[in-house]
């Protein structure tokens, strides 16, 4: 008998509502096992490079802060960063605070944002909303402080938008001290639950080698080692000028993405409060009032929540870029999870690909079509099924065990 | 046809449909999910099946391949259906009107019964727009 | 560490090094020879342990520019390789193979200013439809909208 090509392939996406590209996967699988993955992005090509050819150097950041609304802070930094690059310009201390307290505020609400969906697709829901309710307080913080939940528009080549106002920080204090409870209880949760070590633990590997390779950024390559964070090795703003370290685990499973994210919140907690600490002395302006951008090139980048935001830009020495070159850290990241998913069943897909935190809800339509006739085998909802099946079977077996974690 | 849209005004089923946003308008619909908002105690849910749904909201500014997409989804809901647009780029595309990658505004691909404007707007915004909508709908029975 | 770096690379590839320029101490640009990108990429990436961030295709009025950015993380400093390439058929031999990196990249830049990529492992469009017009290259200085014309054919 001539053997025959047993795989099939499941179609994932492209439509789901949190990331900022909907992307497409095609597992092709062999009975359980997922044995090639492709995929196809640019559901989400807005040809943002190009309309920043046609503003002034004021209006980029308020376009690029619209690439991606989970980072909204993250590609402005990388982009003041770069236009400041171009000129060589220094800003006032102050504006430094300010825009690495945004930055690690925004890094707090996005792996919350995370974790929460990361339970829900485990099958604990119970941890989305509660990832989800802390996450509010931020958000409150952001109101106060620039004025909208999202697309905070603080930033401005030469400093910032608006001053921390005295008056607001020891609201500000209050809530991010408030945030450091739920988190440490999230972290010992996350450590002792023997379910989710059960579930996640060796799921999904990415090797050192594979994230050099690839170069794979943020929690992604620092779940495996690889200590690359451009907060530490490019310091700008004012990340040499407050005490804080670098989150590294050494075995690259969903499991230490996960542990990296909640430690890395409680880092940026540490960073928050000396910045605002330090507000209350820094008084030395908000802005440096640059008036021209002198022809040349600037680099700039920023460590946002999934690794290193790289912008570019050219200048001819008038108020428009000639050329600017955006480069999101999913970019890089997306193409691991060629790496990350072989060689593991079918249920554990999920979460592995959403370990990156790319694409989480690529999930809305998701469908299993045999390859020979192309009929529908499994949908969507299957495959959460079979996600949450597989964690609810180990609840079982763990149930002793259970009932110490969660009181 | 006037009971459909009667019994489509209670207990909303939506679906969400991302067409190329920036994401901000969809974390804030999830966000309408989580505890403090939380509109599931209206009966509003969100479903995984554009063929369940009742309204669709779409977000972001259509690009092509998304377009493509969207006219499917558009066409394999049940109808009478909603079709809410949420955030600028929804509603007028917004800031990215001019890329090459874009098209055409939502509007002139599929009838829109809502626009919710905002970038993002705040989901308290949403769930007026929404009231808002069920009012004109049952107004216009009335008549 | 800039100036070892420099020096290093003067000395293995000579000739090929054609300027460089020093714009700050974390910023260096340093043209070099196309012909020769590969090797020298690739000695960036395995010899030097750099990471490559990303490349930037440009259209300029003396030819594409193709900026290949490595960034040191121990000495805090990014390298951009600069190659011109001609105006008429930008051709450069791809480092997709040696720089596995790169490969995304390439294809995004052959598709959004029409470079061509010698030996590709895997030439697709990434971010277009795939029935996007030949030849039409939207961040070329010249690109001419396109949309609603007798060629769109998107229903
Ligand atoms: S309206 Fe604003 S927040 Fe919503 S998708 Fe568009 S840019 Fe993002």
């Amino acid at each position: 008998m001539t053997p025959v090509n047993r795989t099939q392939i499941i179609p994932i996406g492209p439509y789901h509502p949190l990331q900022e590209e909907p992307e497409f996967f095609k597992l092709h699988v062999d009975g359980e096992k997922v044995v090639k993955l492709e995929i196809e992005i640019g559901y989400n090509h807005r040809g943002i490079e190009k309309l920043a050819e046609g503003l002034t150097y004021d209006q980029v950041p308020f376009l690029v802060e619209r690439v991606c609304g989970i980072c909204s802070t993250s590609h402005p930094f990388a982009c003041v960063n770069a236009i400041e690059d171009v000129g060589g310009f220094d800003i006032p201390d102050r504006a430094k605070y300010i825009r690495t307290f945004i930055g690690e505020l925004e890094r707090i609400h996005s792996h919350l944002l995370w974790l929460g969906l990361a339970g829900h697709f485990l099958g604990y829901n119970t941890v989305w909303m509660w990832a989800w309710k802390y996450r509010e307080p931020v958000l409150d913080c952001f109101e106060l402080i620039t004025g909208n939940r999202n697309h905070y528009a603080m930033f401005k080549p030469g400093g910032v938008r608006r001053d921390i106002e005295d008056e607001d920080i020891p609201t500000a204090m209050r809530i991010v001290a408030g945030l450091e409870r739920p988190l440490l209880m999230f972290a010992k949760i996350a450590m002792a639950d023997p379910v989710l070590q059960a579930r996640l633990k060796n799921v999904g590997i990415l090797t050192y080698q594979d994230c050099v390779e690839l170069g794979a950024l943020g929690p992604t390559s620092r779940a495996s080692g690889v200590p690359w964070d451009v907060r530490k090795d490019h310091p700008y703003a004012a990340y040499d000028m407050v005490e804080w370290d670098v989150v590294t685990t050494e075995n690259g499973d969903v499991f230490d993405k996960v542990i990296v994210r909640v430690l890395e919140m409680l880092e940026s907690v540490k960073i928050c409060k000396q910045c605002l600490e330090k507000l209350r002395e820094v008084k030395d302006g908000i802005d440096a009032n640059y008036k021209e951008i002198p022809p040349g090139e600037g680099i700039g980048h920023h460590e946002a929540p999934r690794g290193e935001v790289f912008h570019y830009v050219r200048s001819d020495g008038s108020n428009r870029p000639v050329r600017y070159k955006i480069r999101a850290p999913s970019f890089m990241n997306v193409p691991t999870n060629n790496r990350a998913v072989v060689g593991y069943t079918v249920s554990d897909a999920t979460i592995t690909l959403a370990a990156i935190d790319p694409c989480y809800c690529c999930t809305e339509r998701t469908i299993v079509v045999d390859a020979d006739n192309g009929k529908q085998l499994m949908g969507w909802k299957e495959l959460l099924r079979l996600s949450q099946e597989k964690t609810r079977k180990l609840m079982e077996r763990y149930k002793s065990r259970m009932d110490r974690v969660w009181i | 046809m006037s009971l459909k849209i009667k019994a489509l005004t209670k207990s909303i089923w939506v679906f969400h449909l991302a067409a190329s946003p920036c994401n901000n308008c969809d974390i804030e619909i999830l966000d309408l999910l989580t505890p403090r908002f939380d509109i599931e105690r209206f009966g509003i849910q969100l479903v995984g099946s554009v063929r369940h749904a009742d309204a669709i909201l779409v977000t972001g500014s259509m690009n092509r391949k998304a377009r493509q997409r969207l006219k499917r989804v558009i066409a394999q809901a049940a109808k009478p259906c909603f079709v809410i647009a949420i955030g600028n780029c929804a509603c007028s595309m917004e800031m990215f009107g001019k890329s090459y990658n874009q098209m055409e505004c939502l509007d002139n691909v599929s009838e829109v019964h809502a626009y919710i404007a905002g970038c993002p707007p705040k989901p308290e915004a949403m769930i007026q727009g929404v009231v808002a909508l069920i009012q004109a709908q049952l107004a216009a029975l009335k008549k | 560490m800039a100036d070892e770096v420099v020096e290093g690379l003067k000395a293995k590839f000579g000739e090929a090094i054609k300027d460089v320029h020093e714009k700050s101490r974390r910023r260096t640009y340093i043209t070099v020879d196309s012909d020769r990108l590969p090797d020298i990429a690739e000695y960036f990436y395995k010899d030097l342990d750099c990471r490559l961030q990303i490349c930037t295709g440009i259209h300029m009025e003396h030819g594409f520019e193709i900026l290949y950015h490595f960034a040191i993380d121990r000495a805090d400093r990014i390298i951009s390789l600069r190659v011109i390439l001609d105006l008429e058929k930008p051709s450069i031999e791809s480092i997709a193979r040696r720089v596995p990196a790169a490969e995304w990249i390439e294809r995004e830049m052959w598709e959004l200013l029409g470079i061509e990529f010698r030996n590709h492992p895997d030439m697709r469009h990434l971010l277009l439809t795939d029935d996007w017009l030949e030849g039409n290259y939207p961040l070329r200085r010249d690109w001419k909208d396109w949309r609603g014309g007798e060629h769109d054919t998107s229903e």
